[in-house]
C-alpha cells in the first residue's frame, strides 16, 4: 500500500494514473483491509480530483465510486451488521468521509464541458462526480441531504448555466437513497422550478438536466407505494403540457422528456380504474409519435426513447383507454410495414431498418400483450393477428442467416394471445424459429427463441406434436454445444418441460435423449465446487430448470399406461432432491419446483414410486422443512406434494 | 498490475433497458404460465385425490351405502368424475355412473371403409355386458344399468381382501367384460383402468394390446378358487381383414357367441353409443339376432322401445336423440306417463317409410312400458338394423366383399375416414352425428339411406286411440 500511495505522487503523469487504477482495485478486492489506509487515501485523492490532470482526477472520483459500490453491496445483502454470518463488514467509510467528501464532489459539478449533452461518448471529471455523488446517496441515504442542500440553494439561480446545471444536477443526483419523507418536501418545492426551467431556461444544458432530474423525480418519488403523492390533480396537467412541450425541443432535451414521461407512466401503474393521465393518453400518444417521425430523431437516441415510453404509457394503460390502444395497432402495423418497403439497402441502412423493426417488434409486442390479457379487448385484437403475423415473418424474412429478437419475442405474446389457433402459423413460421435456436452468437436471440418454444407449446398443446422432432434436436445440440452461452440452457431444460406437458405421453421417444441431459446436468448442479455468488446464482437456475424438465414430463405421463418408461429415472430423481437438500444452498424458486417435483413423482408413479419415496431423505425433513416455510408458495406446493405422497405410499 | 480502467459509468441512463425489460417481462409471463400450466395439471390430481380420501373412511365401512342417494339428489355430476375416483363410488352414485359409462356399440347397418386397416374384429360371447371392477380387497361386477351382477373375491389387482397385500390400495382395475353363465366366466372385451391407470384416452389398439399382455399376470385367467370365484378370460380379437373376419365369424371358441364386434383401432373408450365400435349379426353366429319379447318369442312385428320427452317426442337414446314419433298431451296425461318414461312401441303394417333415403314415417303402435330393468331406450342403429334383418338383411358375404383382398389394397387411397377419429382426443364426448355423416357417406355397400338427424316427420300413431292402453 505504501508503495501504491507514494506512486500517485509521481512526477509522471502515467504512473499517477496506474496508481490510481490500482487503487481503485485494492478497493473493490481487499475492502476490508482498507481501514488503516483510508484517511491518507482521502487526502491524496482530494487533492487529484482538485489539482491533477483529467485522467489521474477521473481514477481518483472512481476510487470513492468503487466504494460506495462495495459498501452498497454489503449494506444491501447484510444490513451492515457485525454479526457472524458476514464475511466482510461494513466500515462506514463513505459516512465518515461525507462531510469532506461531498463538498469535493459538488466542486466537480462545476467543470462541465460545453455540449457534452450532445456527445455521446463524454466522460468528464463534472460527469464522473455527479454520478460518485448519486452513489454516496444511495450509500448514505438522508444524511446527504443537508450536505448538498446548500450547494443546490446558492447556485440554482445564479446566471452563469455552469452553476444552474450543477446545482441541478446535484439535485437529480441525491434522489435515489434518501428517504422519501426527507426528500417529499423538498421535491414539492423544487417540481414547479423545474417545470418553469424546462421551458424558460435559455441554456440547452440546464434544460436536459432539469428534465432528466424530472425523471428521476418521478422515478423515486411518485407511485402508489409512496405515502403523499407528488403529483395531484392539480399539478398533472402541467407536468404534462410541459413534458409534451419539451419534446419539441433540441434532440437531447425531448430525449430526457420522453424519460421522464415514461417515470410519470410507470408511476401510475397500479392505478385502477381510472388513471390520472387518461385525459391526456391520446395527446401523449401523438406527441410521442410525433417524435418517432422528427428528422433528428436518430440522435440522442431520441426515436428510441419515444418508443419506449410509448410502450410504458401503454403497459401502464387502463380498460378506458383500451379502445385508443386499439387504434394504435394499424399504426404501428404501417410503420413496420413501411420499414419492409426499402429495397437495395446499404448496410449501413439494413443496420438502421433493423433498429427501427425492433422498436417497431417490440412496441408491437407490448400492445399484444396489454391486449390480450383481457378477453373482450383480445377478442378485438385478433382481427389483426394474421396480418401482425405476416409482418413478423416478413421481417424474418429480411435477414438471411439471423432472426429478428424483438420480432420473436413479439411473436411469442402473439402465441400467448392467439391460443390454439396459432397452429396455423406454424408452417410458415417453424423455420424462423428453428434459426432462433441455432443462433449460439446471439445468445439472447437463442434464449429468447427458447422461452418462444414455451408459449408456442402452452397455445398448441398437442398441435406441437409434428414439429417436435425438429425442435428437441434443435434443443439437444444446443445443450451439447460449448459454444452457446451458459445462461441459455436452464431455460432449454425448463422448455423440455413445456414441450411435455404439451405433448404428453408422445414425450415418450425423446426420454432416451433428454434423461441423460438432465441426469447429468443434475449431477453437474450437484457437484459445483461453488464460491462465488455468480457461480451459486447460476446453480441454481440450473436446478430449476432441470426441475422444470422432470416436472413437466411427470405430469404429461400422468394418467397414461406408459408412465412404467419413468419408473427407471424415479431413484436418480430422487437421489437428486436429497443431495440438494444437503447441501442446504436452494434458493426458495429451487425449492419451490423441487418440492413439487417431489409431488410429481408421487402423483404420477403413484404406488410404483411409493418405497422409493418413502426411503428418500426428501419425503421426510425436507418435506417438513417446505411445509413449515414462510414462503406462501414453497408451502402450498409442499402441502400438494404431501397430498400425492400419502396416496402413493398408504397400503 | 491491474489491467487498465474504463472509469466510465452509465450517465443520465435508465437503470434498465426498455428492451431488457420487454425481456424480462416476457419471462416473467412465460414463467407464470409455465407455474398455471402445472398447477392446472396439479389441480386435476388434487381434486381426484381428495375426492378419494372423503369417498374411503376406512373406519366405517358400509355406513357410506346409506349416506350416498343423498349426494345423489343433491345433484352431483357423477358422470363427470374421473374414472380413477369411479371405482370408489359405492350405492345409488356407483349404479347411476356406471350406467353411463359402458361403451355401446352400434348395430352395424352398413359397412365402413378401411375395414381390413383400421379395424379389429371378434365373435361376442352371449351374456350380460357389465363392468367389473376391482378395488379395496373386492370385486364387483355391474350390468348394463348399473345394477350389481356379482360382488366376489377375484385375482385382479386389488380384487379380494388376502394374505400378502402386496398390492396398494389405490391398485384398482375396470374391466368391460361379457358374463358368459354356461362356463361361469367373464370375457373381458375391453380394459378401461388397470392398476389405477385410465386407458380411457388410449386407442383400442393399445388397450387390447396392454390387456393381453396384462390379464394373463394377475392369476385372473386362472380356475376358480377360494379367493377366485369366477374365471377371466379374453377373447381371440382378429384383425378384421378378410381372414380375422372369418376366423372371428367361423372359428371355434369356448364360448357361445352372439354376434361379431367391430372396433375401430384408433378410437378411444368413450362412454355410451358410438359409431366406432360396431355388432353385428345373423342366424348363425347368434341365437338372437331378431329381437324376442319378454316371453322370449320373436314377435311378429319389430318391436322398439322408446323414451317420452317432455315435449310428447318419442326418440332413441342417441346423443343427439333421434325423433322416432310424438304423443300428444291428452294420452300422455290419461294413461299417466311422464317424461323420461321408456315406452315399447310395435312398428304396425305401415313400417318404416323412406323418401330419398330419409325415415319420414313411422307407423308405431302402442304396447306397454318394458320391464323397469330397462335403462334404455333402443338407439337408431337397432332399430334400423332389426329393421333390414326382418326385410334385408346385411349378410356376412356383404361384409367379406366389402373387404379388400391384400392385392387391391395396395392402390387404394388411405386418406378417409380419419378424420372423425382424430378428432376425438381429450375427453370431449365426440359428436357421434358427425362421425356417422363422415363414415356413412363414404361408404357404399348396404343401403342408400343417408341418414341425417334433422328429418321432417310426418307422424301418424293410432295408439292416440288409446284402444291397446284400455285392452
Amino acid at each position: 500500500m505504501r508503495v501504491v500511495c507514494e506512486a500517485t505522487l509521481c512526477p509522471e503523469t502515467k504512473i499517477r494514473q496506474a496508481a490510481y487504477e490500482c487503487l481503485v482495485s485494492i478497493s473493490s478486492t481487499y475492502y476490508e483491509k482498507l481501514a488503516p489506509y483510508i484517511q491518507d487515501i482521502f487526502n491524496i485523492t482530494a487533492k487529484a480530483v482538485r489539482e491533477d490532470e483529467e485522467p489521474v482526477a477521473l481514477q481518483a472520483i472512481e476510487f470513492w465510486s468503487s466504494i460506495c459500490d462495495e459498501e452498497i453491496d454489503i449494506l444491501e445483502e447484510y444490513g451492515g451488521d457485525f454479526t457472524g454470518d458476514s464475511d466482510i463488514p461494513c466500515f462506514y467509510f463513505i459516512k465518515q468521509a461525507l462531510p469532506a467528501l461531498v463538498p469535493m464532489l459538488l466542486e466537480t459539478l462545476l467543470k462541465q464541458e460545453e455540449d457534452q449533452d450532445q456527445d455521446e461518448g463524454a466522460w468528464n471529471i463534472a460527469m464522473a462526480g455527479g454520478t460518485c455523488l448519486g452513489l454516496v446517496a444511495r450509500t448514505v441515504g438522508d444524511d446527504i441531504v443537508q450536505l448538498v442542500m446548500q450547494f443546490i440553494e446558492d447556485n440554482i439561480t445564479k446566471p452563469d448555466w455552469r452553476h444552474r446545471e450543477a446545482a441541478t444536477y446535484a439535485f437529480g443526483s441525491i434522489l435515489e437513497g434518501p428517504s422519501p419523507e426527507k426528500l417529499t418536501p423538498l421535491v414539492n418545492v423544487a417540481l414547479n422550478f423545474m417545470l418553469t426551467a424546462l421551458t424558460k431556461d435559455p441554456n440547452n444544458h440546464v434544460k436536459d438536466t432539469t428534465a432528466w432530474t424530472l425523471g428521476r423525480i418521478f422515478e423515486f418519488l411518485h407511485g402508489s407505494t409512496l405515502d403523499t403523492p407528488i403529483i395531484t390533480q392539480a399539478n398533472c396537467q402541467q407536468i404534462v403540457t410541459v413534458l409534451l412541450q419539451s419534446m419539441k425541443d433540441v434532440a437531447n432535451v425531448a430525449e430526457k422528456a420522453c424519460g421522464a414521461l415514461y417515470f410519470l407512466a410507470q408511476g401510475y401503474e397500479d392505478v385502477t380504474p381510472s388513471s390520472p393521465l387518461t385525459p391526456y393518453f391520446q395527446e401523449i400518444v401523438q406527441a410521442l409519435l410525433t417524435v418517432t417521425h422528427r428528422e433528428d430523431a436518430g440522435e440522442s437516441r431520441l426515436r428510441t426513447a419515444a418508443y419506449e415510453t410509448l410502450n410504458e404509457v401503454v403497459r401502464c394503460s387502463t380498460d378506458e383507454t383500451s379502445p385508443m390502444v386499439l387504434q394504435l395497432v394499424p399504426v404501428i402495423m404501417t410503420e413496420l410495414h413501411n420499414t419492409l418497403e426499402g429495397q437495395k439497402l446499404s448496410s449501413d441502412e439494413r443496420e438502421k431498418q433493423g433498429e427501427l423493426q425492433g422498436l417497431l417488434c417490440g412496441c408491437l409486442q407490448v400492445i399484444i400483450q396489454k391486449l390480450g390479457s383481457s378477453e373482450p379487448t383480445k377478442y378485438v385484437f385478433m382481427q389483426y393477428a394474421d396480418q401482425i403475423m405476416g409482418l413478423f415473418l416478413r421481417v424474418f424474412a429480411c435477414r438471411s442467416a439471423t432472426v429478428h429478437e424483438e420480432a420473436m419475442l413479439a411473436i411469442g405474446a402473439l402465441a400467448y394471445a392467439t391460443g390454439p389457433d396459432f397452429a396455423k402459423y406454424m408452417p410458415e413460421f417453424y423455420k424462423y424459429l428453428e434459426m432462433g435456436l441455432q443462433n449460439f452468437e446471439e445468445y439472447q436471440v437463442c434464449a429468447v427463441t427458447v422461452g418462444v418454444v414455451g408459449d408456442i407449446c402452452r397455445a398448441l398443446e398437442d398441435k406441437i406434436l409434428p414439429y417436435c422432432d425438429g425442435i428437441m434436436t434443435q434443443l439437444l445440440k444446443d445443450l451439447s454445444s460449448n459454444q452457446l452461452h451458459r445462461s441459455v440452457k436452464p431455460p432449454i431444460f425448463s422448455s423440455f418441460g413445456d414441450i411435455a406437458l404439451a405433448i404428453g405421453e408422445n414425450f415418450e421417444k425423446y426420454l432416451i435423449y433428454a434423461m441423460p441431459m438432465l441426469q447429468s446436468a443434475a449431477e453437474l448442479s450437484a457437484h459445483t465446487a461453488v464460491a462465488d455468488d455468480e457461480m451459486t446464482e447460476y446453480t441454481n437456475s440450473l436446478r430449476n430448470g432441470i426441475l422444470e424438465a422432470y416436472s413437466g414430463i411427470l405430469q404429461g405421463f400422468k394418467n397414461s399406461p406408459k408412465t412404467q418408461l419413468l419408473i427407471p429415472y424415479a431413484p436418480h430423481i430422487l437421489q437428486f432432491l436429497d443431495s440438494m437438500y444437503m447441501e442446504k444452498d436452494m434458493d426458495d424458486v429451487v425449492m419451490k419446483t423441487a418440492i413439487g417435483v417431489l409431488g410429481d413423482l408421487a402423483d404420477t408413479l403413484g404406488s410404483n414410486a411409493g418405497s422409493l419415496i418413502q426411503q428418500s431423505l426428501s419425503c421426510k425433513d425436507f418435506l417438513n422443512e417446505c411445509l413449515s416455510s414462510d414462503d406462501h408458495m414453497i408451502k402450498e406446493s409442499a402441502e400438494w406434494a404431501k397430498l400425492a405422497i400419502s396416496r402413493a405410499i398408504s397400503v | 498490475m491491474a489491467p487498465p480502467q474504463d472509469t466510465r459509468r452509465p450517465f443520465k441512463r435508465l437503470a434498465i433497458s426498455d428492451q431488457q425489460r420487454r425481456r424480462d417481462i416476457s419471462l416473467q409471463r412465460q414463467a407464470q404460465s409455465r407455474r398455471d400450466a402445472q398447477h392446472q395439471a396439479r389441480c386435476l390430481a388434487s381434486t381426484v385425490l381428495s375426492l378419494q380420501s372423503q369417498t374411503t373412511p376406512e373406519p366405517v365401512p358400509d355406513i357410506e351405502l346409506e349416506l350416498v342417494p343423498e349426494t345423489e339428489e343433491s345433484g352431483a355430476p357423477s358422470q363427470d368424475l374421473d374414472v380413477r375416483h369411479a371405482a370408489k363410488l359405492k350405492g345409488a352414485e356407483a349404479r347411476k355412473w356406471f350406467a353411463k359409462q359402458l361403451m355401446l356399440p352400434e348395430w352395424m347397418i352398413d359397412v365402413p371403409d378401411r375395414l381390413s386397416d383400421d379395424w379389429y374384429v371378434f365373435a361376442r360371447p352371449a351374456g350380460k355386458r357389465c363392468f367389473v371392477v376391482s378395488t379395496n380387497g373386492t370385486t364387483v361386477s355391474r350390468q348394463r344399468n348399473g345394477s350389481i351382477l356379482h360382488r366376489f373375491p377375484s385375482a385382479l389387482p386389488n380384487g379380494a381382501k388376502k394374505r400378502d397385500g402386496s398390492g396398494p390400495n389405490q391398485s384398482y382395475c375396470i374391466l368391460d367384460c361379457i358374463f358368459h353363465e354356461l362356463d361361469q366366466t367373464y370375457y373381458v372385451i375391453d380394459m378401461v383402468c388397470w392398476r389405477g391407470y385410465s386407458l380411457y384416452d388410449c386407442a383400442a389398439e393399445f388397450r387390447f394390446f396392454w390387456l393381453n399382455s396384462k390379464l394373463g399376470e394377475t392369476g385372473a385367467c386362472d380356475p376358480p378358487s377360494f379367493y377366485h370365484k369366477y374365471r377371466f378370460s379374453a377373447v381371440p380379437v382378429y384383425n378384421c381383414d378378410q381372414n380375422g373376419l372369418f376366423s372371428a365369424y367361423s372359428g371355434a371358441v369356448p364360448y357361445v357367441k352372439d354376434g361379431l364386434l367391430f372396433y375401430n383401432k384408433h378410437a378411444h373408450y368413450q362412454a355410451g353409443n358410438t359409431p366406432l365400435a360396431l355388432v353385428w349379426k345373423d342366424q348363425n353366429c347368434s341365437q338372437y339376432v331378431i329381437d324376442t319379447d319378454s316371453k322370449g318369442q320373436v314377435p311378429t312385428q319389430q318391436q322398439v322401445v322408446l323414451e317420452l320427452q317432455d315435449d310428447g317426442k318419442l326418440v332413441t337414446s342417441d346423443d343427439p336423440p333421434v325423433v322416432f314419433g310424438g304423443l300428444d298431451s291428452d294420452f300422455i296425461q290419461k294413461s299417466g306417463l311422464c317424461t323420461g318414461n321408456l315406452l315399447r312401441f310395435a312398428i304396425s303394417d305401415g313400417g318404416l317409410s323412406f323418401v330419398d333415403g330419409k325415415l319420414v314415417k313411422a307407423d308405431l303402435h302402442y304396447l306397454e312400458k318394458p320391464n323397469r330393468a330397462r335403462a334404455f331406450a333402443d338407439s337408431f342403429s337397432k332399430i334400423m338394423f332389426q329393421h333390414t334383418v326382418r326385410h334385408c338383411p346385411l349378410k356376412i358375404d356383404d361384409l367379406l366383399a366389402s373387404i379388400p383382398s391384400p392385392d387391391d389394397q395396395q392402390n387404394k387411397p388411405c386418406d378417409i375416414d380419419m378424420v372423425p377419429i382424430s378428432s376425438m382426443s381429450g375427453h370431449s364426448p365426440i359428436n357421434s352425428a358427425a362421425c356417422r355423416d363422415t363414415y356413412r357417406s363414404k361408404s357404399s355397400s348396404l343401403s342408400a339411406l343417408d341418414f341425417f338427424l334433422h328429418l321432417v316427420w310426418e307422424f301418424r300413431c293410432n295408439c292416440t286411440t288409446g284402444k291397446e292402453y284400455e285392452a
